[in-house]
C-alpha cells in the first residue's frame, strides 16, 4: 500500500510503538523561542536533567517579545539565552539578528524536505511547506525533545487537497488558506495532516507556500505538507550545495518526500480557486470568512502587516506596491513588522520602507509584537484591526479588541482606505 | 496520580480556544500559580462569569474542539492552578489533548449524544462525578438522579497519567 509524505517520514524516524497507533518518532530538529521553552528549561533544572540532546539540532531565537517591554519578559529572554550559552547552542538569534521563529529558521536553512520538527508554537506546522512534518507541541513535549530528540504522536492520517485554477489577480495564498478553513471548519482536520497539491501550490513561491501551511492548524490539522520540487530546491540551494552534486540531484533525492501514486488519504479535496475573491474574517474564529465586498466600509482603527503568516519580503512587495503615493487614513495607525532582519534589509534596499514610511507607516523591528497582543500594537477595548496576522480569537491582539485576517494587499489598501476594502489597483 | 472526582463546571459552547482559557499576554509569568487569576478571562460565554462560577469546580464537561488554537501548556496549567484535573468533551484539539495527558491530567472524549444527554439531565443542577478508572467509568450525580457513563481510554494515555506525565515516561524509555 502507497504512503503518504508525512508516513513516508514517520517510517524513516520510527523509534517505537509504546499503544496502538502511538508512534515515538526520532527529531532531525527542536526549535525554541522564549515564551514557551524558559518553563521547559527551569522544570529540566528543578529535574536535575538541565541537558539536551544535541546542541547542534536546537535552535533558539527571542522573536515574541523584542526587545524585552518588562522585567517578566526580560527575565524570559535571559532564560532562554543563559540556556543557549551554557549548552553552546550556537544557532541563537538574540536581539538585532533576531526574527520570528517560523520565518527565520527556514531563512538560514534549517528547514529541509523529510525533517521532523517540534517547537512549542502551533505555528510550527508552516515548516511542512519544504516537504517536512512539523508539529506544534506544549511545554512537555518540548522538554522530552530537547532531553531526548523524540517526540511521541499517532500515526499520521492526510487529508489531501488539490487546489485547481489559477489564482485571479489580487488573490493571495491567504485568500486561499481562508477559503480552505472556511470549508474545513476550524475543527476540519483536527489530528489529521494536510498535503496541499495541485497547479496553484506548485505555481507558489516557497514565501505563499508558508503562508499555506502557517493556518493548516486554524483547520486542527497537525502539520501542512506542500511537496519538495524546483521551488524549494531553489530557496535552499545555499545551504545544500554540498551535498548534492547539482540542483537536479538534489530534486532526484527529495523526490523521495513525494507521497506514493497509490497513497491512502482519509479524504480527497478538490478547491478550486479560479473564482476566489479575496476574503477576510469576521467574529472570534478563523473559519469565520466572508469575501471583502461584504465587508466593505467596516471602520478599521489599526492596520498590521507582519506576523509568522505574512510578513515575509514578498508579502511587504505586495502591500508597499498598493501603498505607494498613498497616506494611510487619519484615523488610522499603520504598523508593519518585517519578519526577520533579511527581510527588513531586502525591504530597505527595494526602496519598500520607505514607501511604507512616507505613507505614514509605523515600521518596528522584526518581532511577533501585536500580533499576539503582547506588544507593539496592543488594542484598546472596543478597537478593530486589519491584520495579516492568523488568529482572530476574541482578545488576541488586546483585550476587548477585534481582528479581520486577510492579505497584506487587502490590509494595505484598507489602510488608506481607513475601512476594510479591496485594492483598487487589481479592479480592472 | 491525581484526583479526578469533584463538582462539575459545564460550558456549553464548542471551539473554546486556548487564548480565551488563558490569554497570550500573561504567558510571561514563570509560574503556574501566577496564572490562577487569569482562567477563562476571555471565554466569550453569555451567562459564564469566572469570578463567580469557577469555585470549587474540579471538571469540566463542554462541546467539541475544546482547547484549539495556540500550543501553550498554560492552559492545562490554569486549569490544574484552579483545581480542574479531567475535562471531558465531545472532542478536543490535539496539542492541548496531549498536553493534558503529557502533565499527567485526563482529557476523556464522550461521543456528542452522551454529552448532549448530560447537558440536558445536569447541566443545570450542582452535579459531581466520581472516576473509576479502574473500571473505565463515571458516576455522575445530581438532580437527585446517578448515572453510570462509561468512557475509553487509550493504553498510552493511561501509562501517562500512571507515571505522572510524559517527562517521566520518556526519561524512563528513551
Ligand atoms: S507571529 Fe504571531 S502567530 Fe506567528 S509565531 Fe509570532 S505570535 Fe505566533
Amino acid at each position: 500500500m502507497g504512503k503518504s509524505v508525512a508516513e513516508k517520514i514517520f517510517d524513516s524516524h520510527f523509534i517505537d510503538n509504546p499503544a496502538d497507533d502511538v508512534c515515538v518518532i526520532r527529531l532531525d530538529a527542536v526549535f525554541c523561542h522564549e515564551i514557551t521553552t524558559p518553563v521547559a528549561i527551569n522544570d529540566l533544572v528543578r529535574r536535575g536533567k538541565d541537558r539536551v540532546f544535541d546542541p547542534r539540532k536546537i535552535k533558539a531565537v527571542i522573536d515574541h517579545v523584542t526587545p524585552a517591554k518588562d522585567s517578566k519578559t526580560a527575565a524570559q529572554g535571559k532564560i532562554l539565552r543563559d540556556w543557549a550559552r551554557r549548552h553552546q547552542i550556537r544557532d541563537f538569534f538574540d536581539i538585532g539578528r533576531n526574527g520570528i521563529c517560523h520565518a527565520i529558521f527556514p531563512e538560514k536553512g534549517f528547514v529541509r524536505p523529510g525533517f521532523t520538527i517540534i517547537m512549542g508554537d502551533s505555528h510550527t506546522c508552516t515548516y511542512g511547506a519544504f516537504g517536512a512534518f512539523a508539529a506544534g507541541v506544549g511545554t512537555t513535549d518540548l522538554e522530552v525533545g530537547i532531553l531526548k530528540g523524540v517526540c511521541a504522536f499517532h500515526y499520521p492520517q492526510t487529508i489531501k487537497i488539490n487546489i485547481q485554477g489559477t489564482l485571479p489577480a489580487g488573490v493571495f495564498a491567504k485568500d486561499v488558506i481562508l477559503s480552505i478553513i472556511a470549508r474545513l471548519g476550524v475543527n476540519g482536520a483536527t489530528n489529521k495532516i494536510i498535503e496541499f497539491d495541485g497547479p496553484v501550490v506548485e505555481a507558489m513561491s516557497m514565501e505563499a507556500r508558508m503562508t499555506l501551511c502557517n493556518m493548516a492548524i486554524e483547520a486542527g490539522a497537525t502539520c501542512g505538507i506542500c511537496y519538495p520540487d524546483e521551488v524549494t530546491v531553489d530557496y535552499l540551494w545555499d545551504f545544500i550545495q554540498d551535498e548534492f552534486a547539482s540542483r537536479p540531484a538534489a530534486l532526484a533525492a527529495y523526490q523521495q518526500f513525494k507521497p506514493d501514486p497509490d497513497a491512502q488519504y482519509e479524504a480527497v479535496v478538490d478547491h478550486d480557486v479560479a473564482q476566489l475573491e479575496p476574503l477576510v474574517t469576521f467574529g472570534y474564529r478563523p473559519d469565520l470568512v466572508r469575501p471583502v465586498k461584504a465587508m466593505e466600509g467596516t471602520q478599521i482603527d489599526q492596520v498590521y502587516i507582519g506576523s509568522c503568516t505574512n510578513g515575509r519580503i514578498e508579502d511587504l512587495r505586495v502591500a508597499a506596491q498598493v501603498i505607494k503615493g498613498r497616506q494611510v487614513h487619519a484615523a488610522v495607525r499603520g504598523i508593519v513588522a518585517p519578519a526577520t532582519p533579511q527581510v527588513f534589509r531586502q525591504a530597505l534596499q527595494e526602496g519598500i520602507i520607505k514607501t511604507f514610511m512616507e505613507a505614514g507607516f509605523c515600521v518596528t523591528n522584526p518581532t511577533c509584537g501585536a500580533c499576539l497582543g503582547m506588544s507593539t500594537g496592543v488594542l484598546a477595548e472596543g478597537e478593530v484591526c486589519a491584520s495579516t496576522t492568523n488568529r482572530n480569537f476574541k482578545g488576541r491582539m488586546g483585550k476587548g479588541g477585534m481582528v479581520h485576517l486577510m492579505s497584506p494587499a487587502t490590509a494595505a489598501a484598507s489602510a488608506i482606505a481607513g475601512c476594510i476594502t479591496n485594492s483598487k489597483i487589481y479592479r480592472s | 496520580m491525581k484526583n479526578f472526582n469533584g463538582t462539575v463546571l459545564f460550558l456549553n459552547r464548542a471551539d473554546i480556544n486556548t487564548d480565551e482559557i488563558i490569554p497570550a499576554r500573561y504567558l510571561t509569568e514563570i509560574s503556574k500559580e501566577a496564572l490562577k487569576p487569569y482562567l477563562f478571562e476571555e471565554i466569550h460565554l453569555d451567562g459564564f462569569d469566572p469570578r463567580r462560577d469557577l469555585a470549587g469546580k474540579k471538571i469540566i464537561i463542554t462541546r467539541s474542539n475544546f482547547g484549539c488554537g495556540s500550543s501553550r501548556e498554560h492552559a492545562p496549567w490554569a486549569l490544574e492552578v484552579n483545581g480542574i484535573k479531567l475535562v471531558i468533551a465531545a472532542s478536543f484539539a490535539r496539542i492541548f489533548r496531549q498536553n493534558m495527558f503529557n502533565c499527567g491530567m485526563l482529557a476523556v472524549e464522550l461521543p456528542p449524544a452522551r454529552i448532549d444527554h448530560l447537558f440536558e439531565e445536569f447541566a443545570s443542577h450542582k452535579t459531581t462525578i466520581t472516576t473509576d478508572l479502574a473500571r473505565n467509568r463515571f458516576t455522575v450525580a445530581g438532580a437527585g438522579k446517578q448515572e453510570e457513563v462509561p468512557f475509553s481510554l487509550p493504553a498510552f494515555d493511561r501509562a501517562l497519567i500512571q507515571v505522572g506525565g510524559w517527562v517521566e515516561y520518556a526519561d524512563a524509555r528513551y
